[in-house]
């Protein structure tokens, strides 16, 4: 107990990021630094190495998937993503929203698959350094995930008992390779779910437990062999990165990799505009909820967001501490120490990576915002937000009572917003993702 | 002289305009603090190597009487989050263990950014004429060196 003062945990207290950044700005105007301001504080260094994808980690592992590392899982995951058989109108695959060629989204507002969504479709790649999937994390894996559109009724449209009948026609083989032998689902009815039509429902309740426990079985593992699959992915290095690399390099060929403009967002990204607060790390995302008062798309009835997702994950019988998962309860710390009484997690949303943002608008949980410009000009504005309260500060917050008053509203000129906007054009995606080397 | 003047005053300029999260530098990040009625002295101890952003990891607590004597079987809940973004923990953090000499293991800590973090404690002895009290800790979240 006497080496309480671990040095490394206090190092930021007296200099943290936005004070060097002070001082190299005052360096720029007062003509010691180039004309071109590539020159970084070492603060700045740090925050910029953050971003590098060279310091992202592995892709946690997820003990409650047996197969995901197995490299035989993911060709028979890449193959159910892309199969429309899975949808009530075999219309429909995950690649329908998710599609490989645009990001693995649909660039439009809501997902459209059997019906019409109310969220927008969420990008994957990466999506398993999440320990919450979906926009408001009512699911806790990657495979627990991919399993919710299959059974919505707007989404895939489908059943669980009429995907057990397919994997057993058309993917026994893959199946018993990765899993046990086939449970017998022959008999069953075609069409029956604990969350479909009446009919499926009925269905569903004459079966028996053991009856119904074999087919939420090869349901889950479609779910773990589909999120092999995703895992496997993993984004390409951009423009951004090979900046950063040269940056931290000292290499000066540094300058020719971003134009004047795109440093000077990268500045206001780390720096005033506060962008890098929540959209941290290689990943562009603090992984968890936020409120920022984005208008809902359905003002009648706003989405809750997080608010109303955390007893889902917790009832989910596809979560870490359910039947189908592989992991000991121990292994389940998120789950464990989940937040759930917050009052902040109402009309919060996942923060969102911004790896290739540029190239995927519409915008926000629900397509709400057209444009990037139109979202820095959101966080500007800082509306209150409809349902919960907003974490941004606007000048308008003193009129009425705010919680978070220490918050600095950002407050960006014209050619700020310009700036920000050129720089986030420097996470596009010039490749398609790659399928890791295993 | 002139030129150090309008460097200074270039810096608070900035300073006040930027709307950077620094944290206030007057911060106090004593890791022991008596609690708000005195009643108490605890001590929060963070593990040895600072855990990665977004890492779930365990911290120890170790509470004492206000004369130094440790206390045990005390009922400790975690609360906390960032002040300056008005938002709480990622993750709600609880005493799993009670350890020898009025210690206790915390599990389920997590930082996702960083910048200043508030860790509180409300600390309560069912078995003891004490009573309840609270406490609150500043940590400061520090980006990694780069190149390390």
């Amino acid at each position: 107990m006497r080496r309480l003062h671990s040095m490394a945990w206090i190092l930021g207290s007296m200099f943290a990021t936005c004070a060097a950044l002070t001082v190299t700005l005052v360096q720029a105007a007062d003509g010691q630094a180039t004309s071109r301001a590539d020159r970084w504080s070492t603060e700045d260094r740090a925050v910029l190495a953050s971003l590098s994808l060279k310091r992202l980690p592995p892709v946690p592992v997820d003990p409650s998937n047996a197969v995901e590392q197995q490299p035989a899982a993911v060709a028979p995951g890449k193959r159910l993503f892309n199969d429309a058989r899975f949808s009530s109108n075999g219309a429909v695959s995950c690649a329908t929203c998710h599609d490989p060629q645009q990001q693995f989204q649909d660039g439009l507002p809501v997902g459209q698959g059997v019906g019409t969504g109310s969220r927008r479709a969420m990008p994957i790649v990466g999506a398993g350094y999440s320990p919450w999937l979906f926009w408001d994390g009512r699911k806790d894996s990657v495979w627990a995930q991919a399993l919710g559109p299959l059974e919505d009724a707007v989404e895939h449209g489908g059943n669980r008992t009429r995907y057990a009948h397919l994997m057993a026609e058309h993917y026994r083989k893959d199946y018993e390779s990765l899993f046990k032998a086939m449970p017998r689902i022959e008999g069953l009815p075609r069409d029956a779910g604990p969350n479909g039509s009446a009919a499926e429902l009925a269905a569903w309740a004459a079966m028996d437990d053991r009856q119904r426990e074999n087919v939420s079985r090869v349901f889950s593992n479609m779910g773990k062999a589909i999120s092999a699959y995703e895992k496997s992915l993993q984004h390409e290095p951009s423009r951004l990165d090979r900046y950063v690399d040269a940056v931290l390099a000292n290499d000066r060929s540094a300058q020719g990799i971003l134009r004047a403009n795109e440093v000077s967002g990268l500045r206001l990204f780390i720096g005033k505009a506060q962008c890098v607060t929540c959209h941290n790390g290689p990943l562009f995302t603090d992984q968890q909820f936020h409120n920022t008062g984005v208008p809902p798309r359905n003002t009648a009835s706003p989405d809750r967001g997080r608010a109303a997702a955390t007893a889902k994950v917790r009832r989910d019988e596809f979560n870490c501490l359910g039947p189908f998962s592989d992991a000991l309860p121990g292994q389940c710390q998120e789950l464990r120490f989940m937040v759930s009484d917050d009052p902040a997690l109402e009309g919060a949303f996942k923060t969102p990576g911004l790896r290739g943002v540029a190239q995927r608008p519409p915008y926000m949980h629900a397509g709400q915002i057209t444009t990037l410009e139109q979202v820095v000009r959101h966080y500007i504005e800082a509306p209150h937000a409809k349902l919960g309260h907003s974490e941004l500060t606007h000048t308008h917050a003193s009129k009425t009572k705010s919680t978070h008053r220490e918050r600095a509203p950002i407050e960006l000129t014209e050619a700020e917003v310009a700036d920000l906007v050129s720089f986030l054009g420097t996470l596009n995606m010039d490749r398609q993702p790659a399928v890791a080397a295993r | 002289m002139n030129r150090f003047i309008t460097t200074a005053l270039s810096v608070a300029a900035l300073a006040a305009t930027t709307g950077c999260m620094s944290p206030p530098t007057n911060l106090d990040v004593a890791l022991t603090r008596p609690t708000v009625d005195k009643k108490y002295v605890v001590t929060l101890q963070p593990p040895a190597t600072p855990a990665a952003i977004n890492q779930l990891h365990s911290w120890q607590v170790r509470v004492a009487s206000s004369a130094g004597v440790p206390v045990a079987h005390v009922r400790i809940t975690v609360d906390g989050g960032m002040p300056q973004h008005g938002h709480g923990l990622p993750t709600k953090p609880q005493v799993t263990q009670e350890l020898p000499g009025g210690t206790y293991l915390i599990e389920g800590m997590k930082f996702s950014m960083t910048g200043w973090w508030e860790i509180k404690l409300a600390i309560d002895t069912p078995d003891s004429p004490d009573g309840a009290d609270k406490v609150t800790f500043n940590t400061v979240v520090a980006q990694p060196v780069a190149g390390r």
